[in-house]
C-alpha cells in the first residue's frame, strides 16, 4: 500500500508538535499564575477562568462575525481574545476581593472559584455550543517540507508566539521596573511593603486580575483555535496543572514556557501511541500529564527545606 | 502573629482558616449562606428572565415537596455524607484534600476485586471484605497525598486533585482491561459481585443503606474529632504545628491519620455504589460525588455532625435540578451556578467565623440583639477579645 | 458568642428551614390540582446523556422530540445531562411522579442495565423507550426497544472514505469499544476493501463520549500518520469534522450532517432521523398498540440517511455506493459474511455462513476485523 504516513516518526513529532499546541493554555495560564503568586497570593481558580475566558472568546467572536461580517472573520478572533481575559479578570477580581477579606482561605476560594467560573461559563455558553466562530490565525512555518505531516507540525498559532514574547517580557518586568519591583515586595514581606506605603490588597488586587486576563487568554485559545469550538468538555485540568507548574518553574516566567512545552508534549503521547497501534494501556498513557505533574511536584518540594525562589509571603495565611 | 513564622514557609500551605466552628456557629453560618446564596441565585436567574420565585418553589418543592421528594433527597445526600468526610476530616489537620472523587473510584474498584477474590466465601464475608478492602484502597490513595505533604512539602490540594484524574485512569484501564467481564460488552465493567453479595435497602424504605453507613460515619467522626482525646490532638496539630510538636503530639501521625479515614469514608461511598447499585465497577462511579462532597463540608464549616443536614439540604438542591430543567427551563448547568455561588458565600462569611459577637456594629441586629437580651449590655471592646 | 443572639438565631433558623419545607409540602398540593386537569395532554419525556445542543448524538434524539412536541395533546419535557448512573433513575422517577409522564424515552445506551429494567419494575404504568437495548425474555414488560442500524451507513462511508483516499489509510475516532461501536468500525473497513482490498483502518479509541481534546489529537496524530479520511463515533462529531478540514484531510460524519463544518473535506455521513420513528411510537402508545420490541429501524423506514455526498467523491464512486444502498434498502446485501478474519488472526465468521444486518447474533460482536489497527481490550 502507498505509504505517505511517517510511522513510528509519529511518535515524536506528534510529542513536538503537541508540545507546540497543547502548551500554548498551559503557558498563558502559568504567566499569569507566576504574576499572581509572585504577589503573594495563590490563584486555584485558574481552571474557571480559563473555561470563562474560552466561552467569553468563543462567544464574542462569534458574536462579532454575526453582527460585523465585513471585519468578523479577521479581527473577530482577537476581539475574542481580548474579551477572554477581561471576562476571566473578573472572575481574578472576586477571587482577589474575597482573598483580601480577614482569615478567608485563598485555597479554598480557588476552588469556589473553579466550581463558579466553569459552572457560569457553561450556563452562559448554552447556545454557544452549535454555532462556529472564526478560528484564529496561524503562521506556516513548515513551507519548507514536502511531509505534510511536518508542514501541520510547524504550523504554529499567532498565539503561542505571543506567549512565548511574554515570558522574557515579564521577567524583565519584575526586575527592571518599578510596579515589577512593588509586586515582588508584596510577595516577598508584607511588612516591608506596608513599611514603603503600599496597599498589599490593592497590589494583590491588580496582579490576580493580570493574572486571570491571561488565563483567559490561554482559555480563548482552546475555544478559537484547538480544539476549535466551545464545548462543555474544554477543560481537563489545564489550569490546575498549570499552577503545579509554575512551582515546578520556580516562579520564573522563562521556565514557565519550558515546563509547559514539556506538559504539553505528555499530553500528546497517548493518541500519538495508539495513532501507531499501540493502543494496550492507552489510559494510563492517556494519564501521562497528571503523573508526570506529579511525579515533578514529588521531586521537587521539600517539606524543610526553603524552596529558593518562592515569594515570602506566599501561604501565609492572611491574619 | 508573624514573629511566630520565623521559618520560612514552605509550599506545604498550612491553613490555620479550616479550624471548623462548632455546631450551632457551623449551622447558623450555613443558614445566612444559604439565604444569600438564593438571593443572589435569583438575581441571576432574574437576568436569564426567570422568575426567582418559580425557582424557590421548585427547588422547595423538588427537595422537600412530598414524600417522593424526600426519597429523592435522600438518595442524593447519601454519597455526600461519605465525600464530605474526605474535606473535613484532614481539615483538622490543616489540610485541604480535594482527593474524593477518585477515592470513590478506587473504593468501588477494590471492592469487586475483594468479591472476585472470595467467589466461594458467604454472603456476609465477601460484604465485610468488599468493605474493608475498599476503604483501605481509599485511605491509603489519600494517606499517599498526605504523606507528600508531610515528607515532601507537595500542596496536597494539588496533589490529592492529580490524583483523581490518575484514579480515573487506572479504574477505566482496570475496567477495560485486566479486570473486564467478557459479557460486559455493551457498557465495560469489571467482574461482578454476584447478586447474593449486594447490599439491601434500609428495611421498610426504597434508599440503600449506603444513607446509614453515612450517617454512622459522621456521627462516629464527630465523636472522634469533637469528644476525644484523638481529636484533641489533631485540632492542636490543626492549629499549629509548632505547639503540637512542643507538646510532643506526632504531627506527622496525627496527619496521616486523617488523611487515612477521609479517604476511607469517601471509598465507602464507592464500595456502597458497587455493591449496592451497580454489582460491578465501571464508569459509572465517576459521578462527581467526590466534587460535590467538597461543597457539603465547606457549607457544613468542616462539621462532622453538620454534614448531615447539610448533605441533606444540598442534595435537595442537586435533587431538584430535574424539576429546575423541567418546570423553569433553566439550564443544566443552572444548579452548578448555584452551587458556586454557595461556595464563595460560605467562604466570604468565614471572616465573620468566630467573630459573630462584633455584629453589634450592624445597627439592625443591634435592635434585635436589644430587644433580645432586654436592654444593650456593654461589651468589651474591640480587639480586646480578639481571637 | 452572646448566648441570646445564638439562641435568637437558632430560632429563627429553624423557623426559616420549617417554613421552606412548609412551603414546599404546602404547594406540592396546589399543582398536583393544576397537573391534574393537563392529565388529558399526554406527557413524554425525554433524557439525554449529553446536552441537548452537541451538534451530534443528543441532538439528533432532540429533533425526534421537536417531532413529537409538535403533535397535538403531547407535552414533552426534557432533562439533558442525566448521567449513566443512579441519576437516571431520580430524573426519570421525576418525570413520572412530579411532571407526569407516562412514555420515556431514554436515549442513551447506558442507561438500559440497570436503570431503565429497575425503574420499569418500580413503575409498572409506565412505558419506557430505550434506545439501543436488547430487550430478552423475562425482561419487564413495560420496555421497549428500538434502534437503527446505522452500520450499514458505515459501510457505505467507507467505501466513500477508501474512493476519495489516495494513501489508503484511514481513520477512525471512537469513544469506547461497546458493541454498536464495534459494528461501526468493522462495517466501515468492510466498506473500504470492497473498493481498495488493501485499505486499512486506524482506531484510536478516546475513552470517554465526549472528549475534545483528545478527540482533536487524535485527528493531528492519524493525519501524522499518513492517514486522510477521518471518520468517527463519538457524541459531537464537530470536533473532528472541524480538525480534519483545518488539517486538510476528508473526514464522514455520523449523527448529523455535519458538511457546513468541511465544505471540501466532508465526503458523506450517517444520519439519524429519529423524528418519524418517534412520532409513530408516540401514536402507537396512544393507541394502546404494541410497543417496539428491540425493533431495528433502517435505510428501509428512513430511519437513517446517508448525508448527500461532497464533492470530494468521485462521480463512478457515487454511483456505486448508490447501487449498494438500493440494495441495503431492498434488505438483500450482506455485509457480514464469512470467510471473515479478525485482525488477530481468528476467523469470526466461516466459509458459507453469512449474517443479515438485522441477525440477533451480531450483537455479540466483540472483535476487530482484519485491516483494523486497534485493539478492543485496554
Amino acid at each position: 500500500m502507498p505509504d505517505s504516513g511517517i510511522g513510528l516518526w509519529g511518535v515524536p513529532l506528534a510529542i513536538f508538535s503537541g508540545a507546540i499546541r497543547n502548551s500554548t493554555p498551559f503557558i498563558f495560564v502559568s504567566l499569569g499564575e507566576t504574576l499572581t503568586e509572585r504577589s503573594g497570593r495563590i490563584n486555584l481558580g485558574q481552571e474557571g477562568t480559563l473555561v470563562m475566558g474560552a466561552m467569553a472568546g468563543f462567544g464574542v467572536s462569534h458574536l462579532t462575525e454575526v453582527y460585523w461580517p465585513s471585519v468578523g472573520t479577521a479581527l473577530g478572533p482577537w476581539f475574542g481574545v481580548i474579551c477572554a481575559g477581561l471576562a476571566a479578570a473578573v472572575l481574578g477580581v472576586i477571587h482577589a476581593w474575597l482573598c483580601s477579606q480577614p482569615r478567608v482561605n485563598d485555597i479554598a476560594v480557588g476552588i469556589g472559584i473553579m466550581i463558579f467560573g466553569t459552572g457560569l461559563a457553561f450556563y452562559l455558553g448554552k447556545p454557544l455550543v452549535g454555532p462556529t466562530a472564526p478560528q484564529l490565525p496561524a503562521i506556516n512555518l513548515g513551507g519548507w517540507s514536502s511531509s505534510e505531516p511536518v508542514r501541520a507540525a510547524l504550523r504554529i498559532n499567532w498565539l503561542f508566539f505571543i506567549g512565548v514574547a511574554v515570558a522574557p517580557l515579564m521577567a524583565w518586568w519584575f526586575k527592571n521596573t518599578r510596579w515589577g519591583l512593588i509586586v515582588r515586595t508584596v510577595g516577598e514581606s508584607t511588612d516591608a511593603a506596608r513599611a514603603m506605603g503600599y496597599s498589599v490588597n490593592s497590589v494583590r488586587l491588580y496582579a490576580t486580575a493580570a493574572g486571570a486576563f491571561l488565563a483567559g487568554v490561554g482559555g480563548s485559545f482552546l475555544s478559537l483555535y484547538y480544539p476549535g469550538s466551545w464545548n462543555e468538555g474544554l477543560n481537563s485540568g489545564q489550569g490546575l496543572m498549570a499552577v503545579a507548574l509554575v512551582i515546578f518553574a520556580r516562579w520564573n516566567p522563562i521556565y514557565c514556557v519550558f515546563a509547559a512545552l514539556l506538559f504539553g508534549g505528555a499530553k500528546a503521547l497517548g493518541p500519538a501511541l495508539q495513532s501507531i497501534g499501540v493502543s494496550k494501556g492507552h489510559y494510563l498513557f492517556d494519564a501521562t500529564p497528571y503523573i508526570l505533574t506529579l511525579l515533578i511536584m514529588i521531586a521537587t518540594c521539600s517539606a524543610s527545606r526553603n524552596l529558593s525562589g518562592a515569594p515570602g509571603e506566599l501561604g501565609k495565611a492572611t491574619a | 502573629m508573624s514573629e511566630l513564622n520565623a521559618t520560612r514557609p514552605t509550599l506545604a500551605f498550612r491553613t490555620k482558616r479550616l479550624i471548623p466552628a462548632s455546631f450551632i456557629d457551623a449551622m447558623i453560618i450555613s443558614f445566612v449562606a444559604l439565604v444569600i446564596s438564593l438571593a443572589l441565585f435569583g438575581l441571576f436567574v432574574m437576568f436569564s428572565g426567570v422568575n426567582p420565585l418559580d425557582v424557590y418553589y421548585w427547588m422547595g418543592r423538588g427537595a422537600f415537596g412530598n414524600s417522593y421528594a424526600w426519597r429523592n433527597t435522600m438518595i442524593h445526600a447519601a454519597p455526600l455524607l461519605l465525600t464530605a468526610l474526605c474535606v473535613a476530616v484532614p481539615a483538622r489537620v490543616g489540610m485541604m484534600i480535594i482527593g474524593g472523587e477518585g477515592c470513590v473510584l478506587l473504593g468501588g474498584l477494590f471492592a469487586a476485586l475483594a468479591a472476585h477474590m472470595l467467589p466461594n466465601a458467604p454472603p456476609l464475608i465477601v460484604q465485610i471484605a468488599m468493605v474493608v478492602v475498599g476503604m483501605t484502597a481509599g485511605g491509603v490513595w489519600i494517606g499517599i497525598a498526605g504523606a507528600l505533604r508531610q515528607f515532601r512539602g507537595v500542596n496536597e490540594t494539588i496533589s490529592s486533585l492529580l490524583m483523581n484524574y490518575i484514579a480515573l485512569a487506572i479504574l477505566n484501564h482496570c475496567v477495560e482491561g485486566p479486570m473486564h467481564d467478557p459479557t460486559s460488552l455493551n457498557h465495560p465493567s469489571s467482574w461482578p459481585i454476584g447478586a447474593a453479595n449486594m447490599f439491601g435497602n434500609i428495611p421498610g424504605t426504597e434508599i440503600h443503606v449506603g444513607l446509614l453507613f453515612g450517617i454512622i460515619a459522621c456521627v462516629l467522626c464527630s465523636i472522634l474529632m469533637d469528644h476525644s482525646s484523638v481529636g484533641l490532638a489533631t485540632r492542636v496539630v490543626g492549629g499549629n504545628v509548632r505547639a503540637a510538636r512542643v507538646a510532643g503530639i506526632s504531627v506527622a501521625k496525627y496527619s496521616l491519620m486523617a488523611c487515612f479515614i477521609g479517604g476511607a469514608a469517601a471509598a465507602l461511598t464507592g464500595v456502597v455504589e458497587v455493591a449496592a447499585v451497580h454489582g460491578h465497577a465501571n464508569d459509572s462511579l465517576a459521578a462527581g460525588y467526590g466534587y460535590a462532597g467538597i461543597l457539603v463540608a465547606f457549607v457544613a464549616r468542616q462539621n462532622p455532625l453538620a454534614i448531615i443536614p447539610v448533605a441533606i439540604l444540598l442534595g435537595g438542591v442537586g435533587g431538584s435540578g430535574d424539576l429546575l430543567q423541567m418546570q423553569v427551563h433553566l439550564n443544566s448547568a443552572s444548579v452548578q451556578v448555584f452551587q458556586g455561588i454557595l461556595f464563595l458565600v460560605i467562604l466570604g462569611l468565614d471572616t465573620w467565623a468566630g467573630r459573630l459577637h462584633e455584629i453589634r456594629n450592624i445597627w439592625a441586629l443591634r435592635i434585635i440583639s436589644k430587644y433580645a437580651s432586654g436592654g444593650y449590655k456593654k461589651r468589651p471592646a474591640l480587639g480586646a477579645a480578639n481571637a | 458568642m452572646n448566648p441570646t443572639i445564638r439562641t435568637l438565631t437558632r430560632r429563627a433558623a429553624c423557623a426559616a428551614v420549617a417554613a421552606i419545607v412548609a412551603v414546599g409540602s404546602f404547594g406540592c398540593d396546589k399543582k398536583e390540582a393544576a397537573s391534574s386537569d393537563a392529565a388529558k395532554t399526554l406527557t413524554v419525556g425525554f433524557i439525554y446523556v449529553g446536552t441537548k445542543d452537541d451538534y451530534g448524538y443528543n441532538q439528533a434524539h432532540a429533533g425526534g422530540a421537536a417531532a413529537v412536541k409538535a403533535m397535538p395533546g403531547v407535552n414533552v419535557i426534557e432533562a439533558e445531562k442525566v448521567a449513566e448512573t443512579k441519576d437516571a433513575q431520580q430524573s426519570m422517577s421525576t418525570m413520572i411522579e412530579q411532571g407526569g409522564a407516562s412514555l420515556i424515552f431514554a436515549t442513551s445506551f447506558g442507561y438500559f442495565d440497570p436503570h431503565v429494567k429497575e425503574i420499569a419494575l418500580k413503575y409498572p404504568k409506565v412505558t419506557f423507550l430505550h434506545a439501543g437495548g436488547i430487550l430478552k425474555d423475562g425482561d419487564p414488560p413495560n420496555i421497549g426497544t428500538y434502534f437503527a442500524y446505522i452500520d450499514e451507513l458505515e459501510y457505505l462511508c467507507g467505501m466513500a472514505g477508501a474512493s476519495a483516499s489516495k494513501t489508503g489509510k484511514l481513520g477512525y475516532i471512537a469513544a469506547k469499544p461497546i458493541t454498536p461501536v464495534l459494528r461501526d468500525i468493522n462495517a466501515y473497513e468492510l466498506g473500504a476493501k470492497s473498493i481498495n482490498p488493501k485499505c486499512t483502518l486506524t482506531v484510536i479509541f478516546t475513552g470517554d463520549w465526549f472528549l475534545p481534546n483528545e478527540e482533536a489529537n487524535a485527528v493531528t496524530n492519524l493525519a501524522d500518520q499518513g492517514i486522510d479520511v477521518v471518520s468517527g463515533h463519538v457524541d459531537s462529531p464537530k470536533v473532528f469534522i472541524q480538525n480534519a478540514e483545518k488539517r486538510g484531510i476528508y473526514c464522514c460524519g455520523y449523527h448529523y450532517n455535519g458538511s457546513t463544518l468541511a465544505p471540501k473535506g466532508y465526503l458523506t455521513g450517517a444520519e439519524w432521523d429519529w423524528g418519524p420513528m418517534y412520532v409513530k411510537f408516540v401514536n402507537d402508545f396512544k393507541a394502546g398498540k404494541p410497543m417496539p420490541h428491540n425493533y431495528m429501524g433502517s435505510l428501509k423506514d428512513g430511519a437513517v440517511k446517508l448525508s448527500p455526498f461532497g464533492p470530494a467523491v468521485p462521480a463512478e464512486a457515487q454511483t456505486k455506493i448508490e447501487a449498494v444502498k438500493a440494495l441495503m434498502t431492498a434488505g438483500t446485501f450482506q455485509m457480514f459474511k464469512g470467510p471473515l478474519m479478525d485482525n488477530k488472526g481468528k476467523e469470526v465468521i466461516p466459509a458459507g455462513k453469512a449474517f443479515d444486518d438485522q441477525d440477533p447474533a451480531l450483537w455479540g460482536m466483540n472483535y476487530l476485523v482484519e485491516g483494523v489497527v486497534g485493539s478492543t481490550g485496554s
